[in-house]
């Protein structure tokens, strides 16, 4: 059984039906990137898959346990999968390493003491140790982001979801963003990111969605689907991709 | 650019008609106080209050004097810009006309502003001082000064009392009105009950029925307590519900991507509430929170309905024994005083997060 299986995922906004039906498995260590227009239901799959949505049909497991459906600790669910929002999201009344150090001490337990340790080594990690006690308002859109990551990491999850993490930045700081999820690749992060940045899925991922109109229309390795996608409907999306000089 | 040619420069404004007219209005400010302002004076006949007159009616004339001479100026440099015009140099005639034009504005300005605080003194003094004797009686505010001033403790303590409790009460209140879910709909019907009910009803009227309908029920313990305790239960109840409202108001004004932001960590409803969205909002409410609660400690004056002994029962007392509403007065002064810092400082605060804002 895969690490994560969703079988026939639907998602409902009054009239309007945003994924009819997803069927994925997403083995432990794999890192998927979910592609397609905006309006395609990329962001809405990912809020599923950490209960911030409520589904109307289908299932997901994780580990082999369902997640799905009533009577299930959301907020257990929610720490093993961590997500990372397009807009940053810190809690501007918090300083960095408040940021980072909440979860972990009132979820987890941990001691102020631990807490801050680990918040200090994380954010060494992404070269922002320096910035600990300082606030979101004061730090650029890329280091919010990166302590963003940082603090949905903190709380180890089982799973990272990614959700459109650079589109909100200005294109000099994509980077510093980036080689962080890439790092985390490296590691063996089970991450899904919903992405606009082709030549990074196509760099990092073990498997690429595409997704069209609330359905996932084709699946694969980067190879085949950046380099002879199946479906018409891919290529054309991918073509438009090119000609606005983004892949 | 070595040589202007004067004649495709755009004239200097027009400045003299404005400077004329600003003399025009300076000069009849001044003599509309001179001659107003002196048949006033002549018919105070309290020489004491004849003094204070006199040296109103002194500076009003130094402040008129003021605004002519300002007028004066203005029509010079309007001159000075027609010379200046006139031998061709256009720019140095523009600049002239332009500090003519706002010395013209400005004196317009001044002399409303001075006809207004003029008048507003006059009337003390007209008909032999009749308003000041009314409002004003320095023997009587400095008698009754002391008695008001102890008795304004009681509405300080009764505001301060309130204002903790409301602030304890209206934040169960918002919270209740925001519970989530089948289970919390109860709760939020009461909720919304409660503000919606002690909003409609005016605090004097709760305050009435507080106060004299508590005591005749005979309820043990609640019945026996003292009318200052029942003015802060009925002003509690009603400023609570306008408080909860302001909370409410600033919890909805964060963004759902903190109440994304904390769930997809796993925290709960309430640990988010607690920890991410309540010290954000209470920081953004405290503006309003502290307009209410200038609101309540004005609305302390209330409680003479029920009889509680307060600054402005106490003045009653020394008006009606002297048929005279200067130690009312007094507790006008009091309430000013107190009053004007909180709400420059509200305003302050008000800007400056507005700044923060615009930075961020």
């Amino acid at each position: 059984m895969a690490f994560i299986e969703i079988s026939d995922l639907r998602k409902i906004y009054g009239q309007h039906e945003v994924l009819k039906g997803i069927d994925l498995e997403v083995e432990r260590h794999q890192v998927v990137s979910l592609i397609g227009a905006s309006g395609s239901g990329k962001s809405t799959l990912l809020r599923c898959l950490n209960a911030l949505e409520p589904i109307n049909g289908g299932q997901i497991s994780i580990d082999g346990d369902v997640v799905s459906g009533p009577g299930v600790d959301q907020n257990l669910l929610r720490r093993k999968v961590g997500m990372v929002f397009q807009s940053f999201n810190l809690f501007p009344h918090l300083s960095v390493e408040e940021n980072i150090m909440a979860g972990p001490m009132r979820l987890l337990g941990e001691t102020r003491e631990a807490a801050r340790d680990q918040a200090r080594a994380l954010l060494d990690r992404v070269q922002l140790g320096h910035r600990a006690e300082y606030y979101p308002d004061q730090l650029s859109g890329g280091q919010q982001q990166r302590v963003a990551i940082v603090r949905a990491i903190a709380m180890r999850p089982e799973a990272l979801l990614l959700d459109e993490i650079t589109s909100a930045l200005d294109p000099e700081l994509v980077a510093e963003v980036l080689n962080i999820v890439r790092d985390l690749a490296q590691d063996g992060m089970t991450m899904f990111l919903a992405t606009h940045e082709m030549q990074f899925a196509r760099e990092v991922s073990d498997m690429v969605v595409f997704l069209e109109q609330g359905r996932l229309l084709e699946k694969g390795p980067p190879e085949q689907i950046f380099g002879n996608p199946t479906e018409p409907r891919t290529r054309q999306f991918l073509k438009q991709i090119i000609e606005a000089g983004r892949l | 650019m070595a040589q202007l040619d004067p004649s495709k420069l755009s004239p200097a404004p027009p400045s003299l008609g404005l400077a004329l007219g600003a003399l025009l209005v300076a000069v009849g400010g001044l003599v509309g106080i001179a001659i107003i302002g002196g048949a006033v004076r002549a018919g105070v006949t309290d020489p004491g209050l004849h003094g204070v007159a006199t040296v109103a009616f002194y500076m009003a004339i130094a402040a008129g004097a003021v605004t002519l001479w300002l007028a004066t100026r203005a029509l010079t440099q309007s001159l000075q810009s027609g010379t200046e015009a006139a031998r061709n140099d256009v720019l140095a005639a523009r600049a002239s006309a332009a500090k003519s034009r706002d010395g013209s504005m400005v004196v317009f300005g001044l002399t409303l502003a001075l006809i207004i605080a003029f008048f507003l003194a006059q009337m003390i003094f007209f008909n032999d001082g009749k308003i000041q004797k009314t409002f004003l009686r320095w023997d009587l505010m400095t008698e009754s000064a002391a008695d008001v001033a102890r008795a304004f403790l009681v509405n300080l303590k009764l505001a301060l009392i309130a204002q903790v409790l409301v602030m304890i009460v209206g934040l169960f209140l918002a919270v209740a009105r925001l519970t989530p879910g089948k289970a919390g709909a109860p709760v939020r019907m009461m909720a919304i009950a409660y503000i919606d009910l002690f909003r409609a009803v005016p605090a004097i009227i709760v305050l009435y029925l507080i106060g004299f309908g508590l005591p005749m029920t005979g309820l043990p313990l609640i019945s026996k307590v003292s009318s200052q305790w029942f003015a802060i239960i009925a002003l509690t109840l009603t400023y609570s519900a306008y408080v909860a409202e302001i909370y409410r108001s600033g919890i909805d004004s964060i963004h759902p991507s903190q109440w994304s932001a904390a769930r997809s960590l796993g925290f709960s409803f309430a640990q988010t509430m607690r920890w991410f969205i309540l010290p954000q909002a209470i920081r953004i409410v405290i503006p309003p929170l502290l307009g209410a609660f200038i609101a309540l400690q004005k609305d302390t004056s209330l409680v003479n309905v029920i009889g509680t002994m307060d600054a402005f029962n106490q003045a009653k007392f020394y008006a009606s024994a002297n048929f005279n509403l200067s130690s009312v007065l007094v507790v006008a002064v009091l309430f000013v005083i107190i009053t004007i810092p909180q709400t420059r400082f509200v305003d302050w605060m008000l800007e400056r997060s507005l700044e923060k804002r615009k930075r961020g």
